[in-house]
């Protein structure tokens, strides 16, 4: 299922830093083996792992391009999210880091003239491909956005629940759902009182938090973050972060960050991107520590960007 | 490849749902009726504007398109469709209406937007605009019963004192060009104000205290920097209210006299274009080429707003999107 | 350095000189509608009576001319047709143009056209109605209350798709973009989301577009004409309140022309109320 031509993570384990990130960023694992079909899904565990609760598929993606218009903007990058990790994608501004992380949900193809082109597996199945259902592929890789945005004219209840609601999907108790989700992006403490309050009531860190148990209320494998942080006070960042680690057990989790020290804190391992191509993909110490690209050295240390 | 499940997303290996063809439809479905009705506004003006050339042929064919509009005899009775003066009357009033009516709403425009204070502005934006909530037909009954007669010794006096003037001089009739210009002034104030506060207060701030912090007083300022920079917007503003005056039917009809002969002094009786349409339709209705005339008149009031409004919009747009045009270093003053 | 640098007397005497040139210039701008409420109330309030209201006009020029109520009856059945004809016709450009049109010829072209409606005179409607529907019999009589309605429709449409248009257009695309992750399909992205979202901002435009055809006269003349009775059948002859005004004014009664200031008087409150209904509508709007 890889490609081993490209620089995605290899499967050369190596001795976790002596950093003091708390957890296992900088532990190697070696990729875990794909969750079979059944439909018991047993908890893989590695080494240093916390425990996976649910297996949740990686993305494999081959030979992406990506345009806008006629700006070529993703040029051919091919790169493995690891399952029930998080990966961050870093690089300076336009270098394509949001645009790749929209391709992975089809939000690219969103705006207009906008294109894109190339392989993307989620499990065994191409999102890209010809009987694919693009709004079945958002149901299974959700997205968090920079700015919280909550729907305005809904309560904190409606708007956990949007993701359901909007799509006529039956058969779920909606307040079990709810409170799982709640719960599941820390909020629930918080607002279990006043769940008919409206959602933008909310301060920043609460209204993010809201979005992403609005995410994962609808049981999707991957979830996707773009600077899900950037709008946000340090206190509340750190909350998200958190979660993130948490998150991680159930779901597959690319970040999208322009701060490098949250990439350290958060991510098992980081792509570093420049001018529409990736550079570097690895274990998160190693492309803080030990970059094998000059130009991954510059960047995060801060030459340019 | 994809299999299709419950729509209940599941955990653990589940590859990419498809929906229902059904579902699938939707989309498209949905696109499509938007589509439809924005392309069927383009079918429609397209239609009406087959139809009234149609319509309006008998009385073109018998009459010919120039000879209807430049002919100064407009008599029905005789079969006789000159235009010239249901043309010549609706400029005219036009004419008045701008000349009385777009000064006095730039200057609302400029008072509300800069030097009116803050508290006051709200409310003295609602007033302006309650103008226009006031329907044709009430102004038209206003400036039937209360204007015409009040303002009648005023336009004797003004017509004895200045008939050395050209277009003035002789009786005053009750019903005029000027009192349908004064009331059509009146109708385009809050359209025209409105949009010169608009383009008014697009004027960049810099640009304003720019010249303030030269020491500038306050009319300077305005004389300076606002207006150049929001010339053409504000022209943009008074096209639109031309492209209003030319087409209001009702109280124009009822104050102008509707007089077929081109009067020879603004105090004269008259008539429009509009007006016409709204007086002599009851008598047309069984003469084909009657009728034709008047809706040959309604296409020559449907294009020249086409293309007034057309123009407006332009101006508007580009006053909206324009850099800046003023000098910062104030000269002539003193 | 430059000119500027003294203020003389001069200068300060033009200033104040041209402030009260332009306070003068509003009040003049103000002045017509305070005299025509004014001659509105004093003319039109001894009009006012039971009678008025609850008695259709009977044509006599002498001895009892009746009230008004099938022209207020007559207005409100026409205007009510024509805006369940253009509001969902406006609303419905209006949503093609932001969520599927913001570019592109046909979008442009579209709103050019649009744009140019909103300047065609009221009249004009009336001919294209009366040119397309009228002449040719269309639907049994020649006059008839629907197609006067069509003709206002005609007049709202463009109205209301360009107020919706500035509405939908606030609302912010991050909204589309959250509910288009999780899945929603682009239909009930508009419809459940966008849609909601504008509804204030969307249903003031309308009101404002409804009062503003409520007072139109001239498309009515030749489309529904008038009769004096009332009528609940719009595929007939329906008398309104701006046309009846329009009779009335023109008559040599006086009695007559007092009840056409009575009219005047209840379709100016008419139109005001249905005006600050629509401004208290966007009061909610959770819209900047």
């Amino acid at each position: 299922m890889t490609d081993p031509d490209t620089k995605t993570m290899t499967d050369d384990p190596r001795t976790p830093s002596s950093s003091s990130d708390g957890g296992d960023a900088g532990a190697a694992v070696p990729r875990a083996p794909m969750p079979t079909r059944s439909a018991t899904s047993g908890a893989v565990s590695t080494a240093t792992d916390r425990e996976v609760l649910t297996a949740a598929p990686g993305i494999s993606v081959t030979g992406l391009d990506a345009f806008y218009g006629s700006g070529h903007a993703i040029k051919d990058v091919s790169i493995e999210y690891v399952p029930n990790k998080v990966t961050a994608m870093i690089g300076p501004s336009g270098s394509g880091k949001s645009t790749v992380l929209r391709c992975l949900n089809r939000m690219h193809e969103e705006i207009p003239g906008a294109r894109a082109t190339g392989t993307v597996m989620l499990d065994t199945d191409d999102i890209y491909g010809s009987s694919v259902d693009v709004v079945a592929v958002r149901r299974a890789i959700g997205m968090v956005f920079q700015k919280p945005n909550p729907f305005p004219t809904m309560s904190i209840f409606d708007n956990v629940a949007a993701g359901l609601k909007l799509n006529g999907i039956k058969g779920v108790d909606l307040k079990e759902r709810v409170e799982q989700s709640l719960r599941g992006a820390s909020l629930w403490e918080e607002v279990k009182d006043r769940l008919n309050e409206p959602g933008i009531g909310l301060s920043g860190g609460q209204q993010q938090r809201l979005c992403i148990a609005r995410t994962i209320a609808v049981e999707p494998q991957v979830i996707l973050m773009d600077e899900p942080c950037s709008a946000l006070d340090p206190i509340a960042t750190l909350k998200i972060e958190e979660l993130i680690s948490d998150l991680k057990q159930r779901f597959t989790i690319v970040i999208v960050t322009h701060n490098m020290q949250q990439a350290a804190r958060v991510a098992d391992t980081t792509a570093f991107f420049l001018a529409g191509e990736l550079i570097e993909h690895a274990p998160t110490s190693d492309v803080f520590t030990n970059p094998s690209d000059s130009r991954t050295e510059e960047y995060v240390t801060g030459k340019f960007g | 490849m994809a299999t299709t499940s419950s729509p209940d997303v599941r955990r653990g290996g589940r590859s990419i749902l498809e929906r229902s063809p059904a579902a699938r439809r939707a989309d498209p479905l949905f696109r499509g009726i938007l589509t439809g009705l924005a392309g069927l506004i383009l079918v429609l003006i397209a239609f009406f504007f087959v139809f009234l050339i149609n319509k309006a042929e008998p009385a073109l064919s018998h009459q010919g398109v120039f000879s209807f509009l430049f002919t100064n005899d407009w008599n029905p009775s005789k079969a006789i469709y000159g235009a010239w003066p249901l043309v010549a009357g609706t400029l005219i009033t036009a004419f008045i209406a701008l000349l009385i009516g777009v000064p006095v709403a730039v200057a609302a425009a400029l008072f509300i937007t800069e030097l009116a204070p803050r508290r006051v502005r709200g409310p003295l934006v609602i007033l302006v605009e309650l103008l226009a909530a006031v329907p044709s037909v009430v102004y038209g009954l206003w400036g039937f019963f209360v204007l015409i007669p009040k303002l009648k010794p005023a336009e004797q006096w003004f017509t004895d004192t200045f008939s050395f003037l050209p277009l003035v001089g002789g009786n005053v009739a009750g019903p005029n060009y000027f009192i349908a210009g004064l009331i059509l002034a009146i109708m385009i104030l809050p359209i025209v104000s409105a949009i010169s506060r608009e383009v008014i207060s697009t004027v960049p701030a810099d640009l304003k205290e720019a010249s303030l912090a030269l020491g500038a007083t306050r009319w300077e300022m305005i004389r300076m920097a606002v207006l150049p920079y929001s010339r053409s917007g504000i022209t943009g503003a008074a096209m639109l209210g031309l492209g209003r005056a030319i087409g209001e039917t009702i109280a124009v009809t009822l104050v102008i006299g509707n007089s077929p002969v081109l009067g020879k002094q603004i105090f004269d009786q008259g008539y429009t274009l509009a007006a016409v349409i709204a007086s002599e339709f009851g008598e047309a209705a069984n003469d084909k080429v009657h009728a034709g005339a008047l809706i040959a008149a309604g296409l020559v009031l449907f294009i020249l707003t086409l293309l007034i409004n057309a123009m407006a919009r332009a101006l508007v747009r580009r006053a909206e999107n324009k850099g800046t045009k003023v000098k910062a270093v104030p000269g002539g003053l003193g | 350095m430059t000119a500027l640098a003294q203020l003389t007397p001069r200068r300060r005497t033009t200033d104040r000189v041209m402030r009260v040139v332009l306070a003068i210039g509003t009040a003049i701008a103000l002045i017509p509608l305070i005299a025509v409420i004014y001659y509105l109330l004093s003319k039109g309030l001894g009009a006012w009576s039971i009678d008025l209201f609850t008695k259709d006009p009977t044509g006599n020029f002498l001895g009892d001319q009746g009230g008004i109520k099938s022209a207020l009856l007559g207005t409100i059945e026409m205007v009510a047709l024509a805006s369940a004809i253009a509001i969902p016709f406006g609303w419905g450009v209006a949503l093609y143009l932001v969520e599927y049109g913001r570019k592109g010829r046909f979008a442009s072209t579209v709103r050019y056209f649009v744009d140019v409606m909103t300047g065609v005179p009221s009249i004009v409607f009336g001919l294209f109605v009366y040119a397309t529907l009228v002449l040719s019999g269309w639907g049994g009589s020649s006059f008839s209350g629907w197609k006067g309605s069509v003709a206002l429709a005609l007049l709202m449409l463009p109205v209301v798709t360009r107020s919706a248009e500035v509405v939908l257009l606030l609302v912010p695309d991050a909204l589309r973009e959250a509910a288009l992750a999780l899945g929603t399909p682009r239909w009930r992205v508009t419809l459940r989301v966008v849609l909601p979202t504008a509804l204030p901002g969307l249903i003031t435009g309308s009101l404002l577009a409804v009062a503003r055809a409520a007072g139109e006269t001239a498309p009515l003349l030749f489309t529904a004409a008038a009769v004096n009775g009332t009528t609940f059948n719009l595929g007939e002859r329906m008398n309104s309140l701006p046309v009846q005004i329009y009779n009335d004014v023109q008559s040599p009664s006086d009695a007559l022309v007092q009840r056409a200031w009575g009219s005047a008087l209840a379709l100016v409150t008419l139109i005001l109320l249905t005006t600050l209904v629509a401004r208290l509508a966007s009061r909610r709007s959770r819209l900047s």
